[in-house]
């Protein structure tokens, strides 16, 4: 059977605009959630998101390209050229019909939506640009990285809301095993920052408040947690046959050996235990690892009332005793939820966990809750030479992804 | 500034390309303006002159020189049923 290993990472987000810096500043359990920017929040309940500090389009992309880009999407070309540089990649003629893209995101384009209705609705505008429909479409990151990169083959865009990179790197990984491709990139990007995608997400009841103290609003597995802050950014992973990278003498982050995806079929917004159990009993099985061997496990953890305990009990019911002894923490804590990535993002954080022997912490963690009695790895980064790791990515809607990932040696 | 001059501005300015090399006898095939780019014109010129381009009218512009007559007509209030007419097989604006 064809092994997939991951040869190249990128990450573009609040807490840091490429892997180097991300992962230095989640080890440092500094959270880069702030007032919003984007828009005058001040009317909202909620005024505080994860937003990528001093973002300025034009220095990544020209004018005319830029028309056709909507946030997310730049998001996704950005953390796709560090993916791509980070691989050392050099993709022939010959084999761009081997090399696809798979993208996930839940929103989409939100901001092109937000501005063009408000365009017609508000100002009475009797068109919307042309470009509206290129822009806001889901499968637009994974055409423009495409189109960037030369990339012909299987290629396709995810959209289960906060699962949407994970089922979009599990997808990646299947078409390589399954002998359809040799390399892809595959990841996630989300730009929910507007104000209307604010407007609904306040109304759900799930966001954080914390509006006087924006970097301590997010504490997953707290007693004192409140909800999540919404996040925006992308993370792209190159994701190639073993054989390929060996090959070309490829840097290898990790084996991508396991993925697994379950449907609740339960409730529309509230999680069960069993439906993200069964995905993670899935990707175990595919990976042929045992609950043991896991040593660290990149949380859903998105810090609201029901998630965290939810989460736990999955991961009591999987891991049984091994429950309480493996490493736990939700990343959220300092990048916020970015729905679409957080597969992606957190995926990353996760690899770099094991590329660099260190377990990046729950940040603002303030008082055990004993329905969340994890080890969840509070306030501080912790050493570890660790071999296997999981990323939960649980969705609205009940659609579960679990990517389970290995060092190779 | 009449109504070529605008068409002109609009376009170097839509298209971020270089003033003076748009001129009255270029084509779009020449500034390397595409179907999607042809559409985004259209849409500058009907928001600039607060007008509506036929689809069938709009098709039929290939060239610099034919916007300006075509969007004088539409301005003028003329028939533009000999231009419509012109049009009848003409490639659609984008692929759907």
């Amino acid at each position: 059977m064809r092994r997939v290993v991951i040869t190249g990472v990128g990450v573009f987000a609040s807490t840091g605009k490429d892997v180097d810096s991300f992962f230095e500043n989640l080890l440092e359990a500094r959270s880069a959630v702030c007032r919003i920017t984007r828009f005058d929040p001040s009317a909202l309940s909620v005024q505080i998101a994860a937003e990528i500090p001093d973002y300025c389009p034009q220095d990544y992309f020209p004018p005319k390209r830029l028309e056709l880009l909507d946030y997310f999407t730049q998001y996704s070309l950005i953390a796709a050229r560090e993916a791509m540089k980070s691989s050392g990649l050099e993709v022939s003629d010959e084999e761009r019909p081997r090399f696809g893209v798979v993208m996930g995101t839940g929103m989409a384009g939100a901001h092109t939506f937000d501005s063009g209705y408000f365009n017609l609705y508000a100002k009475q505008a009797t068109r919307l640009h042309p470009f509206t429909i290129p822009k806001i479409m889901h499968n637009a990151p994974t055409s423009q990285i495409c189109m960037e990169f030369g990339a012909q083959g299987p290629s396709l865009a995810t959209s289960t809301a906060c699962s949407s990179a994970g089922h979009a790197i599990g997808a990646a990984f299947h078409l390589l095993k399954y002998d359809m491709a040799d390399l892809m990139l595959a990841g996630g990007s989300e730009a929910p920052i507007t104000y209307g995608t604010f407007r609904s997400w306040e109304s759900v009841r799930v966001l954080a408040g914390g509006n006087g103290d924006p970097a301590r609003a997010c504490r997953p597995f707290s007693a004192d947690r409140e909800g999540l802050v919404l996040g925006e950014g992308a993370g792209v992973l190159v994701l190639e046959e073993l054989e390929h990278a060996r090959k070309r003498g490829a840097k290898i982050y990790a084996e991508i050996a396991g993925y697994g995806l379950s449907s609740d079929a339960s409730h529309i917004t509230q999680p069960t235990v069993d439906g993200p159990a069964r995905a993670i009993r899935m990707a175990l099985r595919e990976a042929g690892a045992n609950p043991e061997e896991v040593e660290y496990i990149n949380a859903h953890g998105t810090g609201t009332r029901l998630n965290d305990p939810t989460e736990t009990a999955v991961i009591k019911e999987v891991f049984g005793e091994h429950a309480r002894r493996v490493w736990t923490s939700s990343t959220k804590s300092m990048h916020g939820h970015t729905l679409g990535a957080a597969g992606a993002i957190e995926l990353v954080a996760a690899v770099m966990a094991l590329e660099r022997g260190m377990v990046p912490p729950t940040a603002n963690f303030t008082q055990p809750d004993p329905e969340c009695d994890l080890d969840c790895v509070p306030n501080q980064a912790r050493e570890k030479k660790i071999r296997t790791a999981i990323s939960n990515s649980f969705a609205f809607g009940g659609l579960n992804a679990v990517l389970l990932v290995r060092r190779l040696d | 500034m009449n109504v070529a001059e605008k068409v002109i501005e609009i376009i170097v300015r839509e298209q971020h390309i270089e003033p003076g090399k748009v001129t009255l006898d270029s084509t779009f095939a020449e500034l390397g303006i595409d179907s999607l780019d042809g559409v985004s014109i259209l849409f500058a010129l009907e928001e600039e002159f607060k007008i509506d381009i036929p689809d069938s009218v709009a098709q039929n512009m290939k060239s610099i020189r034919q916007v300006v007559d075509s969007l004088t007509r539409v301005l003028e209030g003329k028939d533009v049923s000999d231009l419509v007419a012109l049009a009848k097989g003409g490639a659609p604006a984008a692929n759907t």
